[in-house]
């Protein structure tokens, strides 16, 4: 243990504390910007400046760690100063159209120039302009409100391993840019939107649907379904201020009710679909020699990622398109036939955790029905915003639920939304077909949790399959690796590109650095889906009566001709850069 | 491949050969022309007068005379120079044309080339180095070999006790030996901050690696300053030599020395060096059977400032965008690819031969109480003789300027001089008899820096001259962090609306708040040495500020935007030559007819 001194107050913390932690073990935070726990530790900002007794400068607390009899004065007037006038300098530099900027409200540097009461910038001067990069389907960069904390950057590369953005000239002249800065269009860029997630300013947000939305909604002879991922329920009750992890799935769907769309399905449903598609591909390839390790392919940006980085791995990719797109296109199919709808009035819209989705909407062989399976991708914080428009009192909203007859789905579908679920939802089906016994337990602990990779073995019928659940896309290359060396030993592999799965997705309120250093985000979603999937009757998706009945009605075998016309898709080789013209 | 015994045989063979060189009464019938082959001088046309000299001697036929090139011989502003050995005789700015007359007069008949001559400042014209007051407060000890020895042949280092102090650290001491005789030598890092190198030595020996490393910073940055170049040019076999004594005492086997790729001589030279200390068996493995390894490969810097910084430099080297790192850790516990690394300066390096060789005690000797030995500066500006100077710690600043470098030209006074470039600050000329050493300097707001000397006379604007450092920081500042990236920024722009005659009251009292913060919150050094120009310029010439901020104007006459030309009607001729001249047509008036008004 190490003692030292904070503002005079004693303190006993374990050697290796930052300062910031151990300051805000006393109740004394230390205002950052740059800083984010095991990602971005750099203190570049110098928000968390601090007075250490000896020091010649200011010492970092965000990174500096304690060191025995340290003294430390968090807040002289030296040190109030020097943040002061290290936030008037990154305002100076920054587009402050506050009113107008997507994060009004949730933005780490406006909260500070809040708390700091800047009431005039001091130190006006020259500005740096940047053209607002909005080519992509995903991702909007506006630079001309980046404060280069560089936490996309780190992002991008130590947690992603994909290093699509980093730090280009030099001191005033600075910026964050792509090679050559092309668009993040034309780049190695995956579309995970993690970049997003980790902005405290407004300098990266998602391609907004919203405007094409309401112009559907108000269009009476469009008839707009709108889908709802499991993630999205998971998070969404944060962006109306409640406890991380509340569960809100009926005011959700009341909300959606409100909001106008003539359809609210559940996009558990088509992840039931999905594992009865994909159990069966791999039931398939296992029992007739195919290309294994089999790797799901319910997530855009694994998808992309794997498409540009190892395309020599793709056969060993599900053929099975992602959950909301099966769902669309049995939306535009089955539903449309049964409500004899014509499908080519039908508008799709899915409510995603996820901006690669935006993308992956666009991607060929995704028109199952000769129409878009989807036409509208809607993030978490979207709806949101929505919501907040339509002026929805949200949190005091009763319940509703899903409508009929795509609204029921079971709880393998519920836990899709977080890392191993969607492995565990399959094992769950796959178990049992192969080996005959309805299992009691259904709880597969060895891959939940939030580790990076988790491996695990299951028994069928005294044949051993050796599965692995990777999260991340620096995880992912490794699996890959491993697969390109011929050391995988493993059959069935799990992808998500995002940390924790879904539930952690581009799309998903943003947090701050605080919270994330400080709350369990990623286990409290991760829990509602769980608690959710707990208290599902039906638990299976091969014995969800609607799947059932659809595939009876409507798509016959799983596996069979029409099932793969509509719930199935290719891949292609993609270029990392686009660098022609 | 030689061995020991090889290595020494060359070494008196040759020393004997090449007592000509340091010894007016050398036994020799030889005579060598040494030619200045440092930067200075080869852009000065110094190969083709090597070159020249060569031709002539072959076609005369000419015996027992030598051409060699040499590194700086300091005097740059009489460049190129040329010596005459053994009788020392030394021409000042020759022209390859010359070439022919000197081979006449001087090489066939004795006759000394009067004409070539240096003249003092004084006028008086001087035959021999020594007899320049420039050399007379001078002590070379980094410098030593400079203009002595061929640095491109690694005999003639090893003439003059060359890899010497290398086969004493590894026949008779330990490590801690050295690091011992390196401390009490009371050795203080000559990059800038004066880190005691003995004490920086122990701590990298001291942390646990499996692997560690020695660098030399030779990323020599500050404007106006040469002192490593003409270090490495003129001697890089000394560096060499160090930096294994160096990996020797703190334990590593390999060593990086990073050289700015604006320096294509000295980097040439470097390699040759290394290349020839590795034919020699002098760097391998197992160095003279001692058990020792050591290898060194150079690495080239692209030119960023920012990379002088010991920990932006380690960034570069090993691939990655040269931005600083957070201190600590510090590159003696976490250095190159996170292993224990020493980072010393080239002119630190260049001291540590003489040191192991002569003794603690004999480099204590010299110097200051704390600050020991000598210091190499590049001096520049407003003196007459610019060039490379090295001198004992402890000197005024008033020697270097008036003894060394002649005075001030032109008949004017002098206002300040500037050490450690953009990171130091100005001395005035009340402060003209500060002996130059670490503490003195930064008790009058200025620092040693790398060796920069800059004066300036009283035609020198000192807010024009702040906002140039100024505008230097805000080209090189990395952009990592924010008070070096936007402040350095904003206090240039302070600077640039003063001098423009457009600064309001209260924008001293801002530039002055704004680089107190920045001096304090910046991550390394750049950043926060960023301000000095300006705080020092403030301390001693508030009154110019004020006068540029108040009044509008600019006593120096500098800063153009506040100058005021007024026409003297008594004085006019009417030739119509300003009027004809003015490009905004602000003179109005008839030729010869009366007076133009503006």
């Amino acid at each position: 243990m190490v003692h030292l001194t904070i503002n005079g107050i004693p303190v006993e913390v374990e050697e290796g504390t930052t300062i910031l932690e151990a300051a805000r073990k006393i109740n004394i935070d230390i205002p950052t910007l740059c800083f984010l726990k095991d990602i971005n530790e750099v203190g570049d900002c110098r928000m968390c400046v601090v007075e250490v007794e000896g020091n010649r400068g200011f010492a970092t607390a965000c990174i500096q760690k304690v060191a025995e009899g340290m003294v430390v004065k968090t807040s002289t007037p030296a040190v109030i100063e020097a943040r002061k006038i290290v936030l008037d300098l990154i305002l100076s530099n920054h587009d402050r159209e506050c009113l107008t900027c997507t994060r009004n409200g949730t933005c780490e540097l406006q909260k500070l120039a809040q708390e700091f009461y800047v009431d005039e910038i001091k130190y006006q001067g020259s500005r740096n302009r940047h053209k607002i990069d909005d080519i992509s389907p995903s991702i909007v960069r506006d630079f001309n409100k980046c404060i280069l904390c560089r936490r996309c950057v780190a992002t991008c590369k130590n947690v992603q391993g994909i290093g699509a953005i980093d730090c280009v000239n030099r001191g005033f002249e600075s910026c964050i840019s792509t090679v050559e800065n092309k668009s993040l269009n034309d780049v190695n860029c995956t579309f995970c939107g993690q970049c997003i997630e980790a902005c405290p300013v407004g300098a990266l947000k998602e391609k907004d649907s919203t405007e094409i939305v309401w112009s559907k909604l108000r269009d009476e002879d469009t008839y707009v379904v709108v889908q709802t991922a499991p993630a999205v329920r998971a998070a969404l009750g944060e962006e109306f201020g409640m406890p991380i992890g509340t569960n809100v799935t009926g005011k959700m769907v009341s909300a959606l009710k409100h909001l106008g769309f003539d359809k609210v399905f559940d996009t558990n449903t088509g992840a039931d679909f999905t594992i009865i598609e994909e159990g069966n591909e791999f039931l398939e390839r296992f029992k007739n020699n195919g290309v294994l390790p089999m790797i799901t392919s319910c997530s855009p940006g694994w998808v992309k990622y794997i498409e540009m980085n190892y395309p020599e791995l793709i056969p060993h990719l599900s053929s099975c398109k992602s959950p909301h797109q099966m769902f669309g296109a049995l939306i535009k199919t089955y539903f449309a036939e049964k409500e004899k709808i014509d499908p080519a009035k039908i508008f799709v819209v899915s409510v995603m955790p996820c901006i690669a989705k935006k993308f992956e909407r666009t991607r060929d062989d995704m028109q199952g029905a000769g129409y878009d399976d989807v036409d509208a991708v809607l993030t978490t914080r979207e709806l949101a915003r929505m919501i907040k428009q339509a002026h929805i009192n949200f949190v005091d909203l009763e319940d509703s639920k899903f409508d009929s007859p795509m609204g029921e789905a079971t709880g393998a579908g519920a836990i899709f939304g977080v890392t191993g679920g969607v492995m565990e939802a399959a094992l769950r089906t796959v178990q049992e077909k192969v080996t005959g016994n309805a299992f009691e337990k259904l709880e597969y602990e060895s891959i939940r949790g939030m580790d990076g990779i988790k491996r695990a073995e299951v028994d069928m019928n005294g044949t051993k399959v050796k599965v692995v659940v990777a999260s991340g896309l620096k995880n992912a290359q490794i699996i890959m690796e491993e697969i390109k060396s011929g050391k995988a030993d493993y059959q069935f592999v799990e992808i998500m590109a995002c940390p924790g799965g879904c539930i952690m997705g581009g799309g998903q309120p943003i947090r701050t650095s605080k919270e994330r250093s400080t709350i369990d985000i990623r286990g409290k979603r991760a829990s509602a889906l769980y608690s959710i999937d707990e208290k599902s009757i039906i638990r299976k998706s091969h014995e969800n009566p609607v799947v059932k009945k659809i595939y009876e009605e409507y798509l016959g075998e799983p596996g069979g001709h029409k099932a793969h016309e509509l719930l199935h898709t290719t891949y292609v080789k993609r270029e990392k850069y686009n660098l022609g013209e | 491949m030689k061995t020991l015994e090889e290595i020494d045989e060359i070494r008196k063979i040759k020393r004997q050969e090449l007592d000509l060189r340091v010894n007016t009464a050398a036994d020799t019938r030889e005579k060598h022309i040494l030619v200045c082959h440092g930067t200075g001088c080869t852009s000065s046309k110094s190969v083709d007068i090597l070159n020249n000299f060569r031709n002539i001697i072959k076609e005369k036929n000419i015996q027992n005379v030598r051409v060699i090139q040499t590194g700086c011989f300091g005097l740059c502003a009489k460049g190129p120079i040329v010596i005459i050995r053994p009788e020392d005789v030394f021409y000042a700015m020759v022209k390859p044309s010359d070439c022919e007359e000197i081979i006449e007069k001087h090489i066939q008949n004795g006759e000394i080339v009067e004409r070539l001559l240096c003249k003092d400042v004084d006028n008086k014209k001087v035959k021999q180095l020594d007899e320049l007051n420039f050399y007379k407060k001078q002590k070379r000890i980094a410098l030593k070999n400079c203009g002595i020895i061929d640095p491109e042949n690694i005999d003639e280092y090893i003439a003059f006790d060359g890899y010497k102090a290398l086969e004493k650290v590894l026949k008779e001491m330990t490590p801690e030996d050295v690091i011992g005789v390196i401390s009490d030598s009371g050795l203080r890092g000559r990059g800038g901050a004066g880190f005691p190198t003995g004490k920086k030595w122990a701590l990298t020996r001291q942390a646990t690696g499996d692997q560690k490393y020695v660098v030399c910073n030779a990323d020599e940055g500050d404007p106006g300053a040469f002192m490593d170049r003409s270090i490495l040019e003129g001697d890089p076999h000394c560096v060499v030599e160090a930096m294994m004594i160096a990996g020797y005492a703190i334990g590593a086997n390999k060593g990086y020395i990073y050289v700015r790729a604006e320096y294509p001589i000295a980097v040439e030279r470097f390699q040759k060096a290394i290349d020839s200390a590795k034919e020699y068996g002098i760097l391998g493995k197992n160095i003279w059977n001692t058990g020792f390894d050591f290898d060194l490969e150079v690495r080239l810097g692209a030119g960023a400032f920012v990379c002088g910084e010991e920990t932006a430099l380690l960034e570069s080297i090993e691939g990655k965008r040269g931005q600083p790192r957070l201190k600590p850790p510090f590159p003696a516990n976490e250095g190159l690819w996170g292993k224990p690394t020493l980072i010393n300066n080239v002119e630190t390096y260049a001291n540590i031969t003489k040191i192991i060789l002569n003794g603690a005690d004999w480099y204590s000797s010299i110097g200051t109480e704390n600050s020991k030995g000598t210091k190499v500066f590049a001096l520049g500006g407003n003196v007459n003789n610019v060039g490379l100077v090295e001198v004992p710690m402890g000197v005024t600043l008033r020697e270097i300027v008036y003894d060394i470098g002649g005075g001030i030209p032109n008949g004017r006074d002098f206002k300040a001089a500037q050490t450690g470039g953009p990171s130091g600050g100005c001395i005035p000329k009340e402060h003209l008899d500060t002996p130059i050493d670490y503490e003195s300097l930064k008790s009058i707001g200025s620092m040693m820096g790398s060796g920069g000397l800059i004066v300036m006379d009283d035609t020198k604007c000192m807010v024009n001259l702040a906002k140039f450092y100024l505008g230097f920081t805000v080209d090189e500042s990395c952009g990592k962090c924010t008070p070096c990236r936007i402040g350095t920024k904003r206090m240039y722009e302070l600077l640039e609306k003063i001098t423009e005659g457009k600064g309001e009251e209260g924008d001293i009292e801002k530039l002055e708040r704004l680089a107190v913060s920045i001096q304090k919150a910046s991550i390394c050094g750049l950043g926060q040495s960023a301000p000095n120009p300006v705080l020092s310029t403030l301390k001693y010439f508030r009154e110019e500020y004020r006068e540029h901020v108040s009044l509008k104007q600019c006593s120096a006459g500098e800063c153009k935007a506040m100058m005021k030309l007024t026409i003297i009607p008594e004085l006019c001729k009417g030739c119509g030559l300003c009027k004809r001249n003015c490009p905004v047509g602000a003179i109005s008036g008839e030729v010869r007819k009366t007076s133009c008004y503006r």
